[in-house]
């Protein structure tokens, strides 16, 4: 069996509880991420997501286990992994254009002045951004279009792996629609692999390949990998009638809501590695007798 | 009518008003010196109608400040210099002091604030030498120095230091961690990082640590200079003093006040240069 593109392997983050002993978060998790592939990764807070994504970017050293990428162990930050974090990190004092010119220089260290701004006014327009606005500062775009311009920075500098870390958390619904939308076009027709965390399964189901579940810590471990059987491209208003979305969107409530729950806490010996589960449904789903009510909400 | 004026326009009526009411009630204290022709003969022969050294009015101190700036370089010899030679003389060791110190203060504050062992271990001495009256080095100074001009750019140097050495390592220690994460994705040297995010993320605050000591530079070059003698707008201040000329001291005084002023209006407008809003 060859390795995927990304493996994680035996990766275990312990940090001390403040009492003189640890505090596991999670141990021996393996996954892998194939090459240009969207994988998001949901669970509770507290569960290790961000941990994680910050020892994929090399932020943060595990305890034990390794990263490898392309079939080298990652160490440090590096170019190749690309962030796009919460809070946006723009640099305030740069207007939005300058934001994105300071990846593509660093990136490409060799390039004229001249390509740089190309190549910076081309991925912010990619984003929607053009005009006078690529001139402001941070401090005066709205939050959306910050994580535009955050956005902006990290695909233009073409990353093996982007990593987003909550990207659209601090946003309303509404202005998250329509970034999730831009960042799904953005990424159509690159070849780009993005590693994703999230809260939001709606925003999950439209965004990924492969979603990966995590079940509560300490202990926490990555339990399951559940396909989306949705054919791209996807828009968020012709998901729904998918005959699939709901199957997907119950498997997930219900991890979340009570399994990631009955499951937490549990050590188990040896390396562990998600489970994979496809839902794939031709027709219509039928009305059922399931046990399960569907579209229940989460009650956590 | 007040209301079409903007508030800036009505504040410039008000000081003026204030400026002009002041100026009046001080000329109208003084009290007018007698004419000789309306003493008696015994004033006369005590010495009355010799003028007697008074607060001067405004009116005296505007004549001679007109004097003094429509002639600001004259040099008549060691006592008699021009005003505008001797804040020169100030500024030239103001600047010189306090362009040292920024040398030494910025990056050593920039090293301080990146290493906490650095910190912990210089903290003690700034503590203990930060509190020194600048003036108290000088005698040291200049048995060390054995130079009067130079002791007193030691003295702006060892006193502009301090503000400047601590805002830095403040600023650079406050940097978000976030924008230091950026320069390590984008695999940043040490170097890099520090010119390209530590430096503008902390630049408001060591231009804040800059304004303060080129104020109080400001303050200690007048006494260091009364005490150093020969040139300078203090040393002005103290030969006029000696001189018994009140409207040169006074005269002198708006001088010192006028160029501090105009100093930190300078670094207030770097202040807005480099100023980022999160």
């Amino acid at each position: 069996m060859s390795k995927p593109y990304l493996s994680v392997e035996n990766l275990t983050q312990q940090f001390p509880d403040g009492q003189g002993g640890t505090l596991t978060v999670f141990e021996n998790a393996n996954f892998g991420i194939e090459k240009g592939e969207f994988v998001v990764i949901l669970g509770h807070s507290g569960c290790g997501k961000s941990t994680i994504m910050n020892i994929l970017a090399g932020l943060a050293e595990p305890t034990s286990g390794v990263v490898k990428m392309d079939g080298f162990a990652v160490s440090g930050p590096s170019l190749d992994r690309g962030v796009v974090f919460q809070n946006y990190s723009l640099l305030p004092w740069l207007s939005a254009l300058r934001n994105v010119q300071f990846g593509v220089k660093a990136r490409h260290r060799d390039w004229s002045p001249a390509k740089v701004l190309e190549h910076s006014r081309m991925f912010l327009a990619k984003v929607g951004l053009e005009g006078d606005v690529i001139h402001r500062k941070p401090s005066q775009l709205s939050g959306g279009m910050r994580q535009r311009v955050s956005i902006a920075r990290a695909f233009a500098n073409h990353p093996k792996l982007l990593l987003l870390d909550e990207p659209f958390g601090a946003l309303d619904a509404l202005t998250r629609g329509t970034i999730q939308e831009e960042l799904l076009k953005i990424w159509s027709g690159t070849e780009q692999t993005v590693f994703m965390i999230t809260h939001d399964i709606d925003e999950a189901i439209l965004l990924a390949d492969r979603i990966l579940l995590m079940t509560n810590g300490p202990f926490a471990r990555v339990a399951e990998s559940v396909d989306i059987t949705i054919p791209r491209p996807r828009t968020r208003t012709e998901i729904v009638d998918h005959p699939n979305y709901y199957a997907i969107r119950n498997h997930l409530v219900q991890f979340l809501g009570r399994r990631s729950k009955e499951l937490a806490g549990q050590k188990v010996e040896g390396p562990q590695r998600p489970e994979t589960v496809r839902i794939a449904r031709e027709s219509a789903p039928e009305p059922e007798p399931d046990a399960n009510p569907r579209l229940r909400a989460v009650n956590s | 009518m007040a209301s079409q004026l903007s508030l800036n326009q009505r504040a410039a009526i008000l000081s003026i008003v204030l400026l002009v009411v002041g100026l009046l009630i001080w000329e109208a204290a003084i009290p007018a010196q007698k004419a000789a022709e309306e003493l008696t003969e015994y004033e006369r022969l005590t010495g009355g109608g010799a003028p007697k050294a008074g607060i001067p009015p405004p009116s005296d101190v505007l004549a001679k400040a007109w004097e003094q700036l429509s002639n600001p370089f004259y040099d008549a010899g060691p006592n008699d210099k021009g005003i505008g030679i001797q804040i020169g003389y100030s500024l030239f060791r103001v600047l010189s002091g306090y362009f040292l110190a920024a040398l030494v203060a910025i990056p050593l504050g920039f090293l301080i604030g990146m290493s906490p062992v650095a910190y912990r271990a210089l903290n003690p001495f700034i503590q203990v030498l930060r509190p020194i009256s600048p003036l108290a080095w000088m005698p040291l100074a200049l048995f060390v120095i054995q130079d009067s001009q130079l002791s007193a750019i030691f003295v702006i140097f060892i006193c502009s230091i301090w503000p400047m050495l601590l805002n830095t390592a403040f600023g650079v220690a406050g940097v978000r961690q976030d924008w230091v994460n950026v320069a390590r994705t984008h695999e940043l040297g040490h170097l890099k990082t520090a010119f390209t995010v530590i430096l503008p993320a902390a630049a408001p605050t060591i231009v804040t640590g800059m304004r303060i000591s080129i104020g109080i530079a400001w303050l200690v070059i007048v006494a260091a200079e009364m005490l150093v003698g020969g040139t300078g707008i203090g040393y002005y201040v103290w030969n006029e003093w000696n001189n018994l000329d009140l409207t040169s001291v006074i005269f002198s005084i708006l001088m010192i006040g006028i160029v501090g002023m105009v100093l930190d209006a300078a670094f207030a407008a770097l202040q807005r240069t480099i100023a980022y809003a999160e």
